[in-house]
């Protein structure tokens, strides 16, 4: 019996880390490789704050009051935050397809280092996003008007339910196998995006469609998001529960996530091949 | 130590309705190179994955470097390395940045992952390519920097699934070498194969696998010496038919000549029992004109036609890596 190669638990935690932060270096790695795509990613949310800030800018009235790029920072925020967990159904797709999973399975690696590797590693690309997000939102006019604290609680909540939204995405990877599923899967995120307050009031919407965009999470973080930075389209007293209390619900909607994917993809990781 | 290394007992493996393993068994002693043959969808690459750990089996039982694959797969993975049928490298970080990669996941220090990346890089001939992205090597050279990814921390077994599978010479020379140097340090080394010259040049032992089961083993030359050379004649005049396979069955060992298409026959012999010159005078005498006679290994349809008594199968598509991923 060696004795070396059996970690206690305290190993297997410090193993759980370095090999979260090995994958981590990965990402970065692919990043430093390609900065084209690390353009194209931080352009993009620039473009949208555009686009979506004068096209529909132009023709949408907030309720209550107020600028609509005002309006629409959370709301882009929030739909970055929901489209980034493909990105990591797509990488962790990639890896199943390509072996690299299994050469990580065939390693004495800790089981649960990979999805933290994937999760982490978006984490960090996500942080990035937010900053050019940021950046593109204060030159149309947008700014956060209730302080740093305040503010900082807002970002706080969009990397949490970010982080909950890549173990999904990383569930989806493991299920979905092939790069090609993950590509096909890809396009069902926007319409849920859209499916919400972020873009534009939940109003006019008709009762059914109402309800489901009010308990949506990218509606609670929007709301969230424009309560904290102190924007407009705060929802009205009357809301429905996790409109009148989103951060709450953007917690409760993270830790629900969290709490389903996180065995689950631990489970499928271990199970793959069986 | 005279317990085999890697040893299978009864292994079953069922996915859906295919049955990849059938009952196999399997011992390789330390130290020795073992070519598990087989066609497509034998079972070759399902008896890898359940030795390397990635799946369990249904029945039966396996020891890889003295621990059992189920209940201590830890400290087989420990270990073993595993290179398989995909180049499971990241193709969007260089060769260097992979093993470095692999390196701290297999908790070397940062300092420790980078002797080991160069080192490594600097014996299996990928230095001058060490900081080029992968996604941009040849396939020989992908292969090769997956196989050395498995060596960071020294495996005592290493499974290699059809590592020359799709390479062109040059790329499957270079991954020969390879596990050449490897066995010379005493690596045991369990490689797949669809090829007999890969595992008759390669393999100490060969086991040869056919519905999820090993059909026979022995050394490369106890298989050739069972299975025997075939000769291929091809003859000018296709009327010189009868009196080509008459000729041909005067040799010492011959089997009935088979006509393989209008004037080509080919000959099943005992290996060593004839030597080309001894036939080539057997066609003179008996006045036949032969445009070509040759003599040559059995192909791995012909060693599957000599064990089981019928072509091998490849119609199946690997059943294995399809039914598992």
């Amino acid at each position: 019996m060696s004795a070396a190669a059996v970690p206690g638990r305290l190993a297997r935690l410090r193993w759980t880390f370095s090999d979260g932060a090995a994958l981590v270096g990965r990402e970065l790695g692919h990043l430093r490789h390609r900065p084209g795509e690390l353009v194209g990613a931080l352009v993009f949310p620039a473009v949208m704050v555009v686009l979506f800030g004068y096209v529909f800018g132009s023709a949408i009235s907030v309720p209550g009051g107020g600028d609509y790029r005002e309006f629409l920072m959370p709301g882009l925020f929030s739909m970055v935050t929901l489209t980034s967990l493909m990105a990591v159904t797509q990488k962790v797709a990639a890896d199943a397809e390509k072996g690299v999973m299994d050469r990580f399975r065939a390693m004495p690696m800790a089981r649960s280092a990979v999805p933290f590797g994937h999760t982490g590693a978006d984490l960090v690309g996500g942080s990035l996003g937010l900053v050019v997000m940021v950046g593109a939102g204060l030159l149309v006019g947008w700014a956060p008007h209730r302080g740093a604290v305040r503010a900082a609680e807002a970002f706080a909540l969009l990397l949490v339910l970010r982080y909950a939204l890549s173990w999904l995405g990383c569930y989806l990877g493991l299920v979905a196998r092939s790069e090609e599923v993950a590509d096909r899967l890809g396009p069902l995120v926007l319409p849920l995006s859209m499916l919400s307050n972020a873009y534009v009031p939940t109003a006019g919407m008709p009762g059914w469609l109402r309800t489901v965009a009010e308990w949506s999470p990218v509606s609670a973080l929007t709301a969230s998001n424009r309560v904290l930075f102190g924007n407009p389209g705060v929802p009205a007293g009357d809301a429905p529960w996790p409109l009148a209390h989103p951060s709450l619900a953007v917690l409760g909607w993270s830790a629900a996530l969290l709490a389903v994917f996180v065995p689950l993809t631990a489970r499928a990781y271990r199970r793959r091949g069986r | 130590m005279s317990d085999p290394i890697v040893l299978a007992e009864g292994l079953h493996k069922r996915f859906g309705a295919t049955r990849a393993l059938r009952g196999l068994d399997l011992a390789v002693p330390a130290g020795t190179v073992c070519g598990v043959l087989g066609p497509n969808g034998a079972g070759k690459t399902t008896a890898v994955r359940v030795l390397a750990t990635l799946t369990g089996p249904d029945a039966g039982r396996a020891r890889v470097a003295g621990f059992d694959v189920v209940r201590d797969a830890d400290r087989v993975r420990a270990r073993i390395g595993l290179a398989g049928q995909h180049a499971a490298v990241d193709g969007r970080l260089t060769g260097r940045e992979n093993l470095r990669m692999f390196g701290r996941l297999h908790h070397l220090t940062r300092r420790a992952a980078r002797a080991r990346a160069d080192e490594l890089l600097e014996r299996f001939g990928l230095a001058a390519a060490a900081d080029r992205l992968a996604g941009g090597y040849s396939g020989g050279m992908r292969r090769r920097l997956d196989l050395v990814a498995s060596l960071i921390l020294r495996p005592d077994v290493l499974f290699l699934d059809e590592p020359t599978t799709g390479l062109d010479p040059r790329g499957r020379t270079g991954i020969w070498d390879a596990v050449r140097a490897l066995a010379a340090d005493g690596t045991t080394v369990l490689l797949t194969t669809q090829y007999l010259e890969e595992a008759d040049r390669l393999a100490d032992q060969i086991a040869v696998v056919d519905h999820g089961r090993v059909i026979a083993t022995g050394s490369p030359d106890a298989l050739k010496a069972r299975i025997g050379d075939h000769l291929d004649v091809v003859v000018a005049d296709p009327a010189q038919a009868a009196a080509t396979a008459a000729a041909l069955a005067t040799l010492p060992g011959a089997r009935p000549a088979v006509e393989a298409g209008p004037g080509r026959f080919s000959v099943p012999v005992a290996a060593g029992a004839v030597r080309l010159a001894e036939a080539v005078r057997a066609l003179d005498r008996a006045g036949v004109d032969a445009a070509d006679v040759a003599l040559r290994r059995p192909t791995l349809d012909e060693v599957f036609l000599s064990l089981t008594g019928r072509p091998a199968e490849n119609t199946a598509p690997d059943a294995a890596p399809a039914a598992a991923r």
